[in-house]
């Protein structure tokens, strides 16, 4: 079942829209559904006063999918804590964008703001733009970030990609910001593109993949050895990449893998072999 | 003022030796009167609930620079428990450590109208003035830590004890404080050394004097003075296995110090002290021991510092211990050293149910308060945040008051701890006159709040309305409409103005500030001239601007003392 939402105008300051879910629209009239409060800045509104709702929910959360159009770059927590069912935003969208997720699916057309799948623990978050900062992270001063699901950014990431990350998948075709997998316990980042370094900075588990250039590495790590090819999933990267094991302040135990052709200057590490 | 008359309540006043009986309580401008007749009078219907004092709690760190300090490091604590603003409340965060107002709010909500707030460096008395000025609906108080503090290990050192005495009656009156507070005595300035003492004989580093030195020195001080509170101890080796042994040196050190049946000496947070074992593995639980101790002495009183399995934020003044729970838990940790007064420490921790030293200290608090036979000698606390948010206090009350509720937890903890725990052997079960003496009568008596933790005539009109009818539930059975009742007050009355209305506050009303102004002879003169010298060679502050003036406390309310000396 699909319901459209369409802002009704231009939001100047942001809306959180934690409402947007399909778990809270399963099983309600269009009318209890735009009867909804949300909050837009320090002004509590109803779901129906911002946005256009058409369509018909369905009375379980899996079958309902909410489709998006517009301008919602200002709209935050679309799709948090969801559980189930599907989210496509036709556009841009805020921050914080299916935060604590335990199901379902959300997929952009567009790119997503900072936060995208911050503390997620399942499901999938598929962004066809660019991501912000903090994709998969931990809240601030908490040491749980994303536990478990997948998100696929077809664009550039920013800073700290799946900071405190303990388990789950997170892929960028594009390139990412400093601190990739920063305190990551577990799981895996996959770096289609270039880094722009301090990968894996007080990491103590877990994989990070980055198939093109970066700076230099962490001198906390050790050079282990030079893989062929890496394997994500069913996917196989081909390689060569550089092994190193790190972060060593931490004690930690993950493994940081940089392709040995996008990155000569590393080549100094290979006498240590 | 508007007048007001509660009808038909079950009263439970044990100061005045009212238990369950069904009665009327009149109050007019603010205090509890014969009786109120006119047209005027707001009636509250209380047939069929529970009418109690406003509860008062003896330590609870809601104030000042360290709570501050753990509020900044702990943003995920807030984001998790919000609350939005009303008509008459302010929004505000934090689930362990909330906010100023909501701490007000929240403390309202449960029938709580005093609050003190147990550790303020004096250097911080600011702040943490500031801070409770912003805390509304409930009264409040701030003890300042002495027990580390330069001027006062000189003095005992020396054995000035008049001139020990002058600079706290100074600083009582300095600081806008309450009562003497020491944190692990000595410990604290061996701490700013890298480390620490040993146990109440184990003399401080450069100072050449002994805890026990300390606390005697500073209980006869506090006698000396005639303070309301006797000195509020926070025991040396806190938080370590084997530390009962430390806890019964530190209440027998001042036994032939007792002057007849009055209290010497308040150990707060027992719980945290009353740990037997030589390491973690062997940890066990002493609560025994001390309250074998207790109930055969009668100048010491106790609260329990219970531990809620949640996560919380520990934060104290002994810089040494937060440092042990640092390196335990691999937690981040603030650790910070006030000049020449005293240290402090905050951790994020978590007490789980399955970790066999947490349920060993859950059980501990309470075989302190069942195992104590007399409670007018241990008051209810969590040490907030310490062994959990206050907000847990109705959570205790029901382990308290029924059997039933602590089998239900134990049969969750770890087992060797549910093996070695002596809960199951104990088959006392607070009443409700039991509980209005440990959450509000007692703490009151014990912080000489004369006007408190009672609802007879001129008392203060603070008072507590649960809707739980004893005549009708089985209140060991039905231990969560207890729960339930303690955690939404059916009505909380501060100075007869209804702030709280079924769980939902009503209307704010800011607090006052008690603070203690010694009028001693005039030796406080004397020591002036040493104290501006002392200021100048080591303080970041002038002596002039140390002092907190009156009107930096939004409602002033000195408690009046005619020292001794």
């Amino acid at each position: 079942m699909v319901v459209t939402l369409r802002p009704k105008r231009l939001f100047k300051v942001p809306v959180d829209a934690e409402c947007l879910t399909p778990d809270i629209f399963a099983g309600k009239s269009n009318r209890e559904i735009t009867a909804w409060k949300l909050w837009e800045g320090n002004r509590e509104r109803t779901l129906g006063k911002l946005f256009e709702v058409e369509g018909e929910s369905g009375a379980n959360p899996k079958e309902v999918s909410i489709q998006i159009f517009g301008d919602v770059r200002k709209v935050r927590r679309v799709g948090a804590r969801m559980s189930a069912g599907e989210i496509v935003v036709h556009g841009d969208v805020g921050m914080h964008l299916g935060e604590e997720m335990t199901g379902g699916r959300i997929t952009v057309a567009g790119s997503a703001d900072s936060w995208a799948g911050s503390m997620m623990k399942k499901g999938m978050i598929e962004i066809k733009g660019d991501a912000g900062d903090y994709v998969g992270a931990a809240y601030r001063g908490s040491t749980v970030g994303m536990s478990g699901g997948t998100i696929i950014i077809h664009g550039n990431a920013g800073n700290e990609v799946g900071c405190f990350m303990r388990r789950g998948l997170i892929k960028v075709y594009g390139n990412t910001g400093q601190f990739a997998g920063m305190h990551m316990r577990n799981g895996t980042i996959l770096i289609q593109g270039n880094s722009e370094g301090r990968a894996g900075a007080e990491m103590t588990g877990g994989r990070i993949v980055i198939c093109g250039y970066i700076p230099s590495i962490l001198p906390t790590f050790t050079i282990d050895s030079v893989r062929p090819r890496v394997k994500v999933e069913e996917e196989e990267v081909p390689g060569p990449f550089y092994m190193s094991v790190g972060d060593l302040t931490e004690g930690g135990d993950g493994r940081l893998y940089v392709s040995q052709t996008r990155n000569p200057q590393l080549g100094l590490y290979e006498k240590f072999l | 003022m508007a007048e007001l008359l509660i009808k038909n309540g079950i009263v439970y006043d044990p100061m005045n030796n009212i238990d369950g009986e069904r009665m009327d309580l009149a109050v007019k401008d603010g205090k509890i009167v014969e009786k109120v007749r006119g047209k005027g009078v707001k009636i509250i219907d209380a047939s069929g609930m529970v009418v109690m004092p406003g509860g008062v709690d003896i330590h609870s760190h809601i104030a000042g620079a360290k709570v501050n300090a753990g509020r900044l490091l702990r943003p995920e604590d807030h984001f998790k428990d919000v609350e939005v603003k009303t008509a008459v409340t302010r929004s505000g965060v934090g689930y362990s450590i909330p906010s100023t107002f909501t701490t007000g709010y929240r403390y309202a909500r449960m029938g709580y109208t005093t609050v003190m707030d147990p550790a303020m460096p004096p250097l911080k008395a600011r702040h943490t003035h500031e801070e409770l000025n912003d805390t509304p609906l409930i009264d409040k108080a701030s003890y300042p830590l002495l027990g580390d503090c330069w001027f006062v290990l000189e003095y005992l050192r020396e054995n000035m004890i008049e001139e020990c005495a002058a600079y706290v009656a100074w600083t009582m009156n300095a600081t806008k404080g309450y009562a003497v507070k020491l944190v692990n005595p000595g410990g604290l300035e061996a701490w700013g050394f890298g480390r620490n003492v040993r146990d109440i004989d184990d003399p401080v580093p450069h100072f050449n004097i002994t805890p026990r030195e300390i606390i005697r020195g500073l209980c006869t001080v506090n006698q000396l003075l005639k303070m309301p509170h006797t000195i509020h101890v926070h025991t040396n080796n806190l938080g370590k296995p084997g530390n009962y042994v430390t806890a019964l040196e530190t209440m027998k050190c001042v036994e032939n110090l007792a002057k007849g049946d009055k209290p010497a000496i308040h150990i707060t947070h027992c719980q945290f002290s009353a740990f037997k074992g030589s390491d973690w593995r062997k940890f066990e639980s002493g609560a025994e021991e001390i309250a074998r101790y207790v109930n055969k002495h009668s100048h010491v009183t106790l609260d329990m510092g219970q531990v809620v399995f949640t996560d919380t934020t520990t934060m104290t003044a002994d810089g040494p211990f937060q440092y042990i729970l640092h390196q335990l838990s691999g937690n981040k940790w603030i650790n910070h050293d006030v000049e020449t007064e005293t240290s402090a420490g905050i951790v994020p921790f978590r007490y789980r149910r399955r970790s066999y030293v947490h349920a060993i200290q859950w059980s501990i608090g309470l075989e302190l308060s069942l195992l104590i036979e007399d409670p007018w000698k241990i008051y209810l606390t969590t040490d907030h945040p310490n062994a959990a948010p206050f907000t847990s206090y109705p959570r205790v009350v029901s382990w308290l008051m029924s059997q039933a509720a602590r089998e239900k937890v134990m049969k969750k903890i770890n087992r060797k701890a549910r093996r070695r725990s002596l809960l199951p052997t104990v088959d006392r079960e607070y009443g409700l006159r039991e509980v209005a003496i440990v959450t509000r009568a007692g703490p009151a008596k014990a912080l000489g709040l004369t006007r408190k933790g009672h609802v007879g005539v001129g008392a203060d009109a603070d008072i507590a309305v649960y809707n739980v009818n004893p005549e009708r539930v089985n209140l060991s059975k039905k231990y969560k409409t207890v729960r339930r009742a303690f955690q939404r007050a059916a009505y909380t009355i501060k100075e007869g103005k209804v702030v709280v209305k079924d769980g939902k506050v009503v209307r704010s009303v800011s607090g006052k500030t008690f603070w203690v102004n010694v009028k001693a002879s005039p030796s406080i003169i004397e020591i002036a001239p040493t104290l501006q010298r002392e200021f100048e060679k080591y303080y970041t502050v002038r002596y002039e601007n140390y002092q907190v003036p009156t009107h930096h406390l939004a409602v002033s309310s000195p408690v009046l003392v005619k020292a001794g000396v």
